[in-house]
């Protein structure tokens, strides 16, 4: 056991029912009244941070994941005696979505929860949950109706926008639902779960292979990032060759890169600012045809492998890559000096969609998001994995959230990005690519910083069977937080809000 | 400001491909067994969507294929190649590829869709459940290398003004009201292309309590374009060939 884990076992309020180390995580089992206070603790006193919450049947407990960065990752079990618990969300608002989705998914109450609203199933019936055990994955449910009750502002002059799941954009589908008192919006509710195709019950019982190839495509742009966080969950600490990480670090990057020039530019178009949005676009498209040169695959799908990686850059290609990155960096410039010397782009991003660091560290921002904020969280920097230890880079980190600054930290992370991938390919030697797994069992966690944020899969295996993953999307953290930055702002400044943040639908819809 | 036309004098920058250049670029490549394949069968489980069927003889349903490679992983006579051209179809049965059967033909639309739209398409794309790859490189036909418009075809915002709806994705639970309300509001003549695997079968996800097997349950399909994603310049082939531009 850690120095660190020691100590905090001696400082908690009180003592749990049982603690034991796994693959270097802590946990601690305690009793479902529990929870809540020693989950306050840790996020208060500690510092941690709440990043996954959900059910496990076998046993009948809630797992909270909480990590405190630098320092480790703490899972507290929760025993559970019926279908109920008193809930999270009153003291600790970053449990909100995560005990909503319990209610409906796994039918566990969270007492006193002040939203009780189902979140991923729409006219659902009432007593059927898809994660419980007893329910068949092919089930056909009917649609029940009912009406969604959005949160209602009543006034005069109050107007309600609704917009959406089919947009005008080709952007994934989601309801937006805007009360206005003239131009600005003075309330903004979120509606997903339009892409949910039941990924988490899909998983169950599935072999390896195939979910490997599942999670390449629960948020395609993060194929890469969710496949990789899927081979650490079930590698369990299984160490791969040094290569492996190498690579697995140069893909995650180059995922890095692709993603977040389509942001700047995307950014751009949703100015109507033509020049640069055609510019970044040109470079995003040699970004992806660089990628299908590399891997064979334009969004570099089918990279990653448990125990290593199946693509390997011969030293032509790896020529081949550091040039192309020479040349992105320099015909990024002139697109960073354009964008950047007009003040009629300056005064659309300056001071909109502002997100403060206590709304981000209340509902638990995460990502290019938390750190425009001012919140300097990295997970790359905070739990290293793969060669991410030997890599220097500097995490970026604005201070005013608003789209300026979640736009500099996206040109500076794409930076730092190109910079990691050079070092990689320096230090990079010779060797095996992948190793055999041992058979997993157990729990496994895989924590990764995708494009978008920290994510993280959970997995719990039975007798060499998958009995239930948890994905949680770092989109699930951040869509929350939006509502709150577009507060004020004006509805034509919404799809810009809404780039700066590019969240993922389907992520968060499983 | 100064600078960008400075820029834009010096001329340099150019990148759009020429029709001929995409055409090079060819349709998606589907796997193929070739003549060292014995119908063994161990690439049949390691389908994970069971796309191959090895009874007879070999062949692959480029419908249910992700374009994964782990067939030709499993393959311990390295008999299988991405090699077997897989145009876009009017037909989903012309999604079975054999391994002696002939190239499929040109995916043509009837005369009189051709005459209505086959110079002037306005496309509503539609996400019924993807996992946004199809949306990545759909949103790359309008960059500057594929730059859909000169074509004729664009991409509108609403369905009322659409002559043809794309649809991703295997049709979710909770998305198939918002679809068919998207497909009555488009004006007739109107066309259904099911654009991607899951959008052809619901592979991978399809079949769930919450995810359907394919559009073709919903709506009628005028045409299929294989790929998990579909490459910008497939799609573009696609929609060309169908139109009898080319």
């Amino acid at each position: 056991m850690r120095p660190y884990d020691i100590e905090l076992l001696d400082s908690l309020p009180f003592p749990p029912s049982k603690y034991e180390e796994r693959q270097g995580r802590l946990h601690l089992m305690v009793q479902e009244d529990q929870v809540r206070p020693l989950l306050s603790f840790l996020i208060k006193k500690e510092d941690g941070e709440l990043s996954n919450l959900y059910h496990l049947p076998s046993g009948n407990c809630i797992m909270a994941l909480v990590v405190v960065p630098r320092r480790g990752v703490i899972v507290i079990e929760g025993a559970l005696e019926g279908t109920t618990y008193p809930s999270l969300t009153i003291e600790l608002p970053s449990a909100h979505w995560y005990e909503r989705e319990m209610m409906e998914m796994s039918g566990i109450v969270p007492l006193d929860h002040p939203n009780m609203r189902p979140l991923h199933l729409h006219d659902w019936p009432k007593n059927e949950h898809p994660l419980s055990p007893s329910f068949p994955s092919d089930r056909e449910v009917p649609l029940v109706g009912g009406t969604y009750h959005y949160r209602k502002v009543e006034g005069e002059g109050i107007m309600e926008v609704p917009v959406g799941p089919v947009h005008a954009g080709v952007i994934e589908p989601g309801h937006f639902r805007f009360s206005t008192a003239g131009e600005p919006i003075i309330n903004l509710e979120v509606r997903l779960g339009f892409v949910h195709r039941g990924v988490e019950k899909s998983m169950e019982g599935c072999p390896l292979p195939r979910a490997l190839r599942l999670t390449e495509r629960i948020s395609g742009d993060n194929g890469v990032a969710h496949s990789m966080a899927f081979c650490q969950a079930v590698e369990m600490g299984t160490d791969v060759p040094e290569r492996a990480k190498m690579l697995r670090c140069i893909y995650s990057e180059m995922e890095r890169i692709y993603n977040h020039l389509g942001d700047i530019g995307g950014m751009a178009t949703d100015v109507a600012f033509a020049v640069p949005a055609a510019a970044a676009a040109t470079l995003r498209e040699r970004m992806l045809r660089l990628n299908h040169d590399l891997t064979g695959h334009r969004l570099l799908w089918g990279t990653m492998v448990p125990g290593g990686v199946a693509k390997d850059i011969d030293a032509e290609r790896s020529d081949h890559l550091q040039n192309a990155l020479v040349d992105l960096g320099l015909s990024f410039d002139p697109i960073e000096d354009t964008l950047f010397n007009s003040p009629s782009f300056l005064d659309r991003v300056e001071t909109t969609g502002t997100l403060s660091l206590s709304q981000a560290k209340d509902l638990r921002a995460t990502g290019p998001v938390a750190r425009a904020s001012g919140w300097d969280r990295d997970a790359r920097r905070d739990f290293p994995y793969a060669a991410y230890a030997r890599m220097g880079f500097q995490v970026q980190v604005q201070r005013e959230g608003d789209v300026l600054s979640r736009l500099r930290v996206k040109i500076g992370e794409m930076r730092e990005s190109m910079s990691i991938v050079k070092q990689c390919l320096d230090l990079m030697q010779d060797g095996e690519l992948r190793v055999e797994v041992p058979v997993p069992d157990g729990m496994g966690v895989g924590l990764v910083e995708s494009p978008r944020g920290e994510l993280v899969h959970c997995v719990h295996f039975e007798n060499g069977k998958m009995i239930r993953y948890k994905v949680r999307d770092p989109s699930f953290c951040n869509w929350p937080t939006m509502e709150k930055a577009v507060l004020g702002n004006i509805v034509p400044d919404f799809p810009l809000i809404n780039k700066s943040y590019n969240l993922s639908y389907a992520g968060n819809d499983l | 400001m100064f600078d960008i036309i400075e820029r834009r004098l010096r001329g340099k920058g150019v990148v759009t491909e020429p029709l001929n250049v995409l055409q090079g670029m060819g349709h998606a490549k589907a796997p193929m067994a070739s003549k060292k394949c014995d119908l063994c069968g161990l690439c049949v489980p390691a389908c994970p969507t069971s796309a191959i069927i090895t009874d007879g003889d070999w062949q692959v349903d480029a419908g249910r294929c992700l374009w994964c490679g782990d067939c030709q992983s499993a393959c311990p006579k390295d008999a299988i190649s991405f090699s077997r051209d897989c145009p876009a179809v009017t037909d989903r049965s012309a999604l079975v590829l054999k391994r002696n059967s002939p190239a499929t033909g040109r995916p043509l639309l009837n005369e009189e869709m051709r005459k209505v739209l086959g110079s002037s398409l306005s496309i509503r794309e539609v996400d019924a459940g993807s996992c946004n790859g199809c949306e990545v490189e759909v949103n790359n036909l309008s960059n500057p290398f594929y730059d859909l418009d000169r074509f004729g075809i664009k991409i509108v915002a609403s369905p009322r003004h659409a002559d043809m709806l794309l649809v991703t994705g295997p049709v979710t639970r909770n998305m198939e009201g918002a679809l068919m309300k998207t497909y009555l509001a488009a004006a007739e003549p109107k066309l259904v292309v099911a654009l991607g695997t899951c959008a052809i079968s619901g592979c991978p996800f399809g079949g769930s309590y919450a995810a359907g097997s394919g559009v073709s349950d919903v709506l009628p399909i005028t045409l299929f374009i294989p790929g998990c994603p579909p490459s910008p310049w497939s799609v573009i082939l696609a929609l060309l060939e169908a139109l009898g531009r080319q």
